[in-house]
């Protein structure tokens, strides 16, 4: 019988049958590959009654202009319903840049929040009870110092690091594949990461102190496979790194993080979500041996796909949107932001980023669908695809096993090959109308409409360069430059170095400060060009 | 091609200017006129208005093709029109894409920016602006 298609292929380009049987799932084995929710291997989902016992966390990534305005923002999405608190920083804040750097002219603000200064954070959280909300801060290169930052305000407020719950992204591997903001060479980052994980696992016990992403890995244009294969190796680099360093495993890895993009081929997705966890879950079994069952589970944030949405009629980016949130649900989700219909123009204007958060709140209250555990469980084409995201990562695994592991492979430009192949694929699909994307390549608008979009004015940055200039003139710059000195001598060590950190920051040190001393001891890293 | 045209191959320089390391788009483009037969100087990351402005200039581009995911559109291009002016270079054609709202192309026109490439614009769009180049 005639198809519409010679062939029928996912997002990733695996092949898809016309229909599923148990044909499909004959090497398939209920206890060994899906199991119960809770248990190894952890297909169905990490906890027993997942979101019959608590649904996911709503977690809106925030961020723009000054602290003051994202705290209202902050404000404003508790009040409407929000569970969990996201914050986005500016280029120059990611970038370890100070806002008066002359390297920020024109940045600040824009694509998130400008924070330099410790008094730069206090603003942020202002009225904001730290040891009741979480807060994850996504923040990569001067991930240590934010947190320190973070850690002082909760200081001085009288929270013991103890009731703080969080998360860092503090991910520099995805960086050198895919998101590109980095401050040192690997091997630094990768000991300060390691520096902070330690430090959490005895201070800050509550605090996720890495969200190993595959967010970014997915908007530069990998494939699902990639984003799922990429990720989970490198989470076993940084569980590597830290059990180098004397770290017991089962003292830090129920305490890693992941996060994934939720794109548009909505089973695909759902399957990726699950081989994650029972990768992730057979991998850290087969490799570390660890006594603690939490060690073994992958927990994880989900986003939609950024680059799934169009700036052409941007009210279709809403129904893109929920698709992609129900996959993340679907496939078992600890929590989720789901973007804003505006994001391919600017970030999201109050009305956009509320109709995002209402969308959540109608899948997780109105669709029934966080009723059971693992809805799809053990149908016929979901459990081949699991098998298939799974066996595709592993061979991925493979090649960077033989490489030698993840620094050798992107110093060889290998996972940035990978993924540009990917993406230039993907784009000559769209370009030969192989694929159809609604509004771009097919069922065009001739008359377009404009939709109101957030503007951020300039004097944002003329008053934060203001404000660091009086910061830096009332502070003691023999204790700065005391606390500064003391850090290079920690970092040329092998001490850890956030004590160090905090220290300095509490001396009003600021965040470009703090990275410049460090970039004097570590140096920094211009990345092979992959074209 | 004519025996008749006897010229020497298209020159542009492709990069990313700022802080931003949305670089797939930049790529792709790099890619698209070098199959076209154009030859693509890629300055790779994070370029302030300067680096940009010395490598177009030494390496003797007739454009330079920038992306900007971060909101600083409406800062380092005129920036960039302007560092040519000064440098005597304004022959040289400078063409943006990236996460750039419509409202603000007519002031980057304006300022000098040849063109502007929205989100979605297909590959071929930019190829033969880059290819019209040539005529000029």
């Amino acid at each position: 019988m005639r198809e519409r298609k010679p062939s029928f292929r996912s997002l990733s380009g695996l092949p898809i049958d016309r229909v599923y049987t148990p044909a499909h799932l004959e090497r398939w084995d209920f206890v060994r590959d899906l199991g119960e929710p809770g248990s190894f291997p952890y297909t169905r989902g990490i906890y027993p009654t997942m979101y019959r016992g608590r649904l996911w966390t709503m977690r809106q990534f925030a961020g723009f202009g000054t602290a003051e305005d994202t705290n209202a923002r902050f404000r404003y999405l508790l009040e409407q319903g929000q569970t969990g608190l996201s914050v986005a920083f500016d280029m120059p804040t990611l970038m370890g840049l100070d806002s008066d750097d002359p390297r920020a002219r024109g940045e600040v603000g824009y694509c998130g929040v400008a924070i330099s200064t410790l008094e730069d954070m206090e603003r942020l959280f202002d009225g904001i009870p730290l040891d009741r909300v979480t807060t994850s801060m996504t923040i990569n290169g001067p991930a240590a110092v934010l947190f320190a930052m973070y850690l002082a305000v909760a200081e001085r407020r009288g929270i013991p690091f103890s009731e703080l719950g969080g998360t860092i992204q503090n991910d520099i591997l995805k960086e050198y594949i895919a998101q590109k903001e980095w401050l040192f060479p690997p091997e630094p980052h990768l000991r300060l990461i390691t520096d902070v994980i330690a430090y959490c696992v005895q201070y800050v016990p509550k605090w996720h102190p890495i969200s190993i992403s595959g967010y970014h890995i997915r908007e530069a244009g990998s494939t699902a496979v990639q984003e799922l294969a990429f990720t989970l190796y490198d989470g076993l680099t940084y569980v590597d790194e830290a059990v180098k360093a004397g770290l017991d495993v089962d003292a830090f890895a129920p305490q890693l993080s992941f996060f994934f993009n939720a794109h548009n081929d909505f089973f695909e997705e759902i399957a990726k979500f699950r081989a994650a966890r029972r990768l992730w879950a057979r991998e850290m079994a087969a490799r570390y041996r660890p006594k603690n069952p939490r060690s073994l589970q992958l927990r994880f944030h989900a986003q939609t796909a950024g680059c799934s949405l169009t700036a052409q009629q941007p009210m279709n980016n809403v129904v893109r949107t929920t698709i992609q949130a129900l996959a993340a649900v679907l496939g078992g989700t600890q929590s989720l932001h789901t973007n804003s219909m505006d994001e391919t123009l600017a970030l999201p204007t109050q009305e956009a980023v509320t109709l995002a958060l209402r969308t959540q709140q109608i899948i997780a209250h109105e669709s029934e669908v966080a009723n059971t555990v693992d809805p799809l469980g053990g149908a016929y084409f979901l459990e081949r695809l699991t098998d298939q995201m799974e066996e595709a990562a592993q061979e991925y695994f493979r090649k960077l096993d033989a490489m030698g592991g993840m620094l050798k492979a992107i110093e060889r430009g290998y996972p940035q090959r990978e993924i540009l192949d990917a993406a230039e694929r993907y784009q000559q699909e769209i370009e030969r109308q192989e694929r159809i994307l609604v509004g771009v390549n097919a069922y065009r608008d001739p008359a377009p409409q404009p939709i109101p979009i957030l503007r951020i004015g300039e004097e944002v940055e003329r008053n934060q360069v203001q404000r660091l200039a009086v910061f830096r003139a009332r502070r003691h710059p023999a204790r700065v430059a005391q606390t500064l000195h003391a850090l290079q001598q920690c970092a040329a060590s092998n001490e850890n170095m956030m004590p160090g950190i905090i220290q300095a920051v509490k001396a009003h040190a600021t965040l470009g400060e703090i990275c410049t001393a460090l970039k004097e001891v570590f140096g920094t890293y211009q990345e092979p060009v992959v074209l | 091609m004519t025996a008749t045209t006897r010229q020497t191959p298209l020159r542009v320089l492709i990069g990313k200017v700022g802080l931003d390391g949305h670089d797939r788009g930049v790529k792709l483009v790099a890619h698209a006129i070098r199959d076209a037969g154009v030859e693509v100087i890629y300055t790779g990351l994070h370029q302030t208005p300067e680096q940009v402005v010395n490598t177009a200039i030494q390496e003797d581009v007739q454009a330079i093709g920038l992306g900007i995911h971060s909101g600083a559109h409406n800062y380092l291009l005129p920036r960039i029109v302007d560092l040519l002016r000064e440098r005597g270079a304004e022959d040289i054609v400078v063409f943006a894409g990236g996460i750039i709202p419509d409202e603000d192309v007519p002031k980057l026109l304006s300022a000098g920016v040849r063109a502007v490439f929205p989100p979605g614009t297909p590959l071929q769009t930019i190829v033969e602006f880059v290819k019209g180049l040539r005529r000029e």
